[in-house]
């Protein structure tokens, strides 16, 4: 392919409009992808020459993230989500439907180059799904209607821009607000009284608060903002002056990759403006001047809507020079799109792809705090985390902290999906029981609850009285639920095939240790199991969750590991035969060798392995 | 330097510098930790996961750690050499490596930890990926079937020859190494067998043609040493090139 001097003009003027900065790399890469439905080798030659970076490195970046491709995607790329709760609700089975419908195949592109499929990770649609995207703007709610509705879309050549709005909107599906919810901070309201009192106490108020992060791994807020204004030790040497000395940052993690999460979706779409007062709130504690918002690719569609909150929180002096008219207090946000990759979620690898780099785990420490991006202390924080912040600058810690549990103070916002009535979002004080949980949802029938994603734990009836909280249960905020009639083993096996999908490959055990636990539960659910094999994948297991270099390979053996240890029993039913019979008879084997060597000792026989 | 600094790894005190990590305090001390992606001439990278050290009860790469002060490492414990252990039989079975066939042989680094923490199978099945083999450069062959995905090359080409002729791309198990040229191939970078990058690899993946058989199989490296005395034997006196 050579690139026509128009294509040339276009992606120099891309080029340009990004700066010139490799960190865009990412970013001009899903423009590239758009404009052309790949990334043609030509233009990454072209790429390195203008950001100076090594072509090595172009290819490196495209071919790390899903939704870049190196081979041409149709003018229409249709992608299925591959979560449990799609497949639940029937994904594959319209996946199948859709491509004899276009006459397209799984992950290849019809020879006319109209249209490609595949699937894909969560979208972040599991309360409606089965979901989609179509050039990566979502398609919730599909069924045979909507397929046939959008193939003859598809075969009429009607342009996204003119197709039916009701194909594309998703609702926010707030079943039972909460603590947050049902407090949302009017905008501007938490910056004003925090400049007025002083944006040290309002450090202080979040402190009170004990506020712990969002995210999963539930690390005090307050301590973070603290450690980050304290800076890295090496420049800690003259406390009065080093405020001033560092760039800062402060990014918001909106990668929510975790399958069946979907309540920043919500808070983003119904909350920006406390999302980015949060985040403007710590960028003025922390002597923040730059905030990024990393939004992950499946969200495309909140995208202009965020754009539109952030002009106008410019124009209200929110945002920008001197907010609202503090000299000095100068801040801004600028969104950047993932592509695909579950592993941005983790924050040094966000960081990473914030520069334009592959989405690999770093070393630590140093952690992100003190050493982030472009290697300066960096704030990472959930946008729940954020909502919450802005709420308690406003009402103060101690509303906060009189609501949960010792150790969980405040409220949490669920993502619930799966089998249950009513889906959607849910806030609960902590403390709450799963039973509680399920009986709001409408869940009847339960066997069991994967509680914070596949990453998470899954548990079953008899736990139902267990209590949401890090003392107890954490969560990032999935919660997804099986009845009686789901299969555990399909369940285990669609996580294990997303993680080994979803690992970014930096470290051994988990490159290797996740297709080998993929491939050991695709041999057990095809009946091909025998009883040594479940030691072995229990083994496994273990191994992967010890030596993984991060969270991702450190949690990809829990739903295996937590369902082999409850329910044994239905593993064992899996196997091929639990009294194993043998193909063939070993000692039988050795009969000739003894007869040739005359020997009939204990030693010259072989005891057949008993399982 | 100060002289308080100390650790102990399995029982032993071992003193460290400021800005060591463990694995360089060990090296210093003459004790050997397990490893590949680590080499003392280049900055840590920590992928390989070899180096899987136990400190205050918790497993940290040696080779990426900082050594602080009363930190109790373990390493040459038998859970851990487990550990090691299963994590080079994942790098032999996710490769091709047929051994009796490499130019290698008893040089390679693979083998050498293999031998050293007597590994006797592959355990797992085998994954034969198919990878490229480029045999495009005159006196360099890349055969990536033996790649480990170390990097090694990669940092050699950046740092030492300043020429960026590797990378890695792909995601996950399809993490493969990329070349840095319009072709993709190797003829059409300047790497010459003198660069680092051409002599740094652990296993047989970058090969310096010709010369694969000048010593012949019984004499080489890991026949007359076992990995950890071939290590102790030079990286300690490499510690210093790299904090530069
Ligand atoms: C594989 C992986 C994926 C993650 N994905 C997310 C995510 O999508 N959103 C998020 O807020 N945190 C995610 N985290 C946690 C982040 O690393 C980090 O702890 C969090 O963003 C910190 O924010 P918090 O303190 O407000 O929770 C992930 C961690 C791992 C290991
Ligand atoms: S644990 Fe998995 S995702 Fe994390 S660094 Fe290792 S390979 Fe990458
Ligand atoms: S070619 Fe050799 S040095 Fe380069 S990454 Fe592969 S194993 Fe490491
Ligand atoms: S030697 Fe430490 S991770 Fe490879």
């Amino acid at each position: 392919m050579t690139i026509s001097d128009a294509d040339q003009a276009w992606l120099s003027a891309v080029v340009a409009n990004h700066g010139r900065h490799a960190t865009r790399l990412l970013q001009i890469l899903r423009d590239v992808q758009d404009h052309f439905r790949h990334i043609p080798r030509p233009v990454m030659q072209l790429l390195a020459e203008q950001l100076g970076v090594p072509l090595a490195q172009v290819q490196g970046v495209t071919e790390f993230y899903s939704f870049l491709s190196t081979q041409p995607q149709g003018r229409y790329h249709l992608q299925l989500s591959d979560s449990i709760s799609d497949h639940m609700l029937g994904s594959r089975a319209l996946g199948t439907y859709l491509c004899d419908k276009l006459g397209v195949a799984d992950g290849e592109t019809r020879a006319d180059g109209r249209v490609s499929f595949a699937y894909t990770s969560c979208s972040g649609l599991c309360d409606q799904g089965p979901a989609g995207l179509v050039n990566g703007w979502w398609l919730p709610k599909l069924d045979r209607s909507r397929i046939d509705r959008i193939s003859a879309l598809v075969e009429a050549d009607v342009p996204l821009s003119q197709w039916p709005q009701d194909l594309f909107s998703a609702r926010d599906n707030v079943r039972r607000p909460g603590l947050l919810l049902s407090n949302p901070v009017a905008s501007g309201s938490a910056l004003k009284w925090s400049l007025m009192r002083g944006l040290a106490s309002t450090l202080d108020e979040v402190d009170k608060s004990g506020l712990r992060g969002r995210g999963g791994a539930g690390f005090q807020t307050s301590w973070k903002w603290r450690f980050c204004f304290e800076g890295p030790e090496e420049t800690a040497v003259c406390p009065v002056e080093k405020g001033e000395r560092m760039e800062r940052y402060v990014v918001c993690n909106a990668d929510e990759g975790e399958p069946g999460t979907f309540k920043d979706r919500v808070l983003l779409n119904s909350h920006a403006h406390q999302v980015f007062e949060g985040m403007t709130l710590c960028a003025g504690i922390v002597g923040a001047k730059q905030g990024f918002l990393y939004l992950r690719g499946e969200y495309l569609a909140l995208r202009a809507k965020l754009e539109a909150v952030l002009a106008e929180r410019r124009r209200l002096n929110l945002l920008g020079v001197g907010i609202l008219g503090r000299e000095g207090f100068d801040f801004d946000i600028e969104i950047h799109m993932g592509a695909g990759a579950y592993i941005c979620g983790e924050e040094s690898a966000l960081i990473e792809s914030l520069e334009g780099k592959r989405g690999t785990p770093r070393n630590r420490p140093p952690y992100p705090v003190t050493h982030g991006y472009l290697g300066r202390p960096t704030v990472v924080n959930n946008v729940e985390t954020f909502v919450a912040a802005a709420a308690i600058a406003l009402k103060g810690g101690v509303w906060f902290a009189s609501h949960g549990t010792e150790k969980s103070k405040g409220s949490k916002i669920l993502s619930i999906c799966g089998d249950c009535a009513r889906p959607g979002i849910y806030e609960y004080d902590f403390g709450v029981s799963i039973a509680q949980i399920l009986k709001d949802c409408g869940a009847a029938n339960t066997f069991g609850v994967q509680v914070g994603g596949p990453s998470g734990v899954f548990i079953g009836e008899q736990e139902f009285e267990r209590r949401l909280g890090f003392e107890d249960l954490a969560t990032g905020g999935s919660f997804m639920i099986f009845d009686k009639t789901r299969d555990v083993l399909e369940i285990v096996r669609n996580f294990t095939h997303f993680f080994a999908h979803e690992s970014c490959g930096f470290c051994t055990p988990c490159r290797v240790g996740t297709s080998l636990l993929r491939n050991a539960m695709d041999k057990l659910c095809a009946g091909h199991g025998a009883a040594g094999d479940l030691v072995e994948i229990g083994n496994l297991g273990q191994f992967v969750r010890a030596a993984s270099h991060c969270g991702l390979g450190q949690t990809a053996a829990n739903p295996l590991l937590a369902t082999l240890e409850r329910f044994p029993e239905l593993y064992q039913s899996r196997l091929k035969s639990i009294s194993f019979e043998p193909g063939f008879d070993l000692d039988g084997e050795l009969s000739t060798a003894r007869r040739m060597t005359g020997r009939d000792d204990a030693h010259a026989h072989l005891e057949q392995e008993s399982v | 330097m100060n002289i308080r600094n100390t650790i102990t790894i399995d029982g032993t005190p071992v003193p460290f510098q400021d800005g060591d990590t463990i694995m360089d305090a060990a090296t210093r001390a003459g004790i050997y930790i397990p490893h590949l992606c680590h080499n003392p001439e280049f900055k840590p990278h920590g992928s390989c996961k070899l180096c899987t050290v136990n400190v205050n009860g918790r497993n940290c790469s040696a080779c990426t750690f900082p050594a602080a002060d009363g930190q109790q490492v373990l390493n040459s414990t038998e859970e851990l050499n487990a550990t090691r252990r299963t994590i080079t039989q994942m790098l032999f079975v996710e490769g091709n490596h047929f051994c009796p066939s490499c130019e290698k042989s008893g040089n390679c680094q693979l083998q050498g930890v293999a031998y050293f923490l007597n590994m006797l199978d592959p355990h797992f099945p085998l994954f034969y990926p198919e990878r490229e083999t480029d045999s495009s450069h005159p006196d360099i062959l890349l055969d990536r079937d033996r790649c480990i995905l170390c990097e090694l090359c990669v940092r050699a080409s950046r740092e030492i020859d300043g020429k960026n002729v590797f990378g890695l791309s792909g995601r996950g198990i399809h993490t493969h190494l990329v070349v840095n040229a319009d072709s993709g191939l190797l003829k059409d970078t300047d790497l010459t067998p003198a660069d680092k990058a051409a002599q740094v690899c652990p296993v047989g993946a970058i090969i310096v043609k010709r010369h694969g058989f000048e010593t012949p199989i019984g004499a080489r490296q890991f026949d007359q040493q076992n990995v950890s005395e071939w290590s102790l034997s030079w990286e300690p006196a490499a510690m210093g090139d790299e904090h530069g």
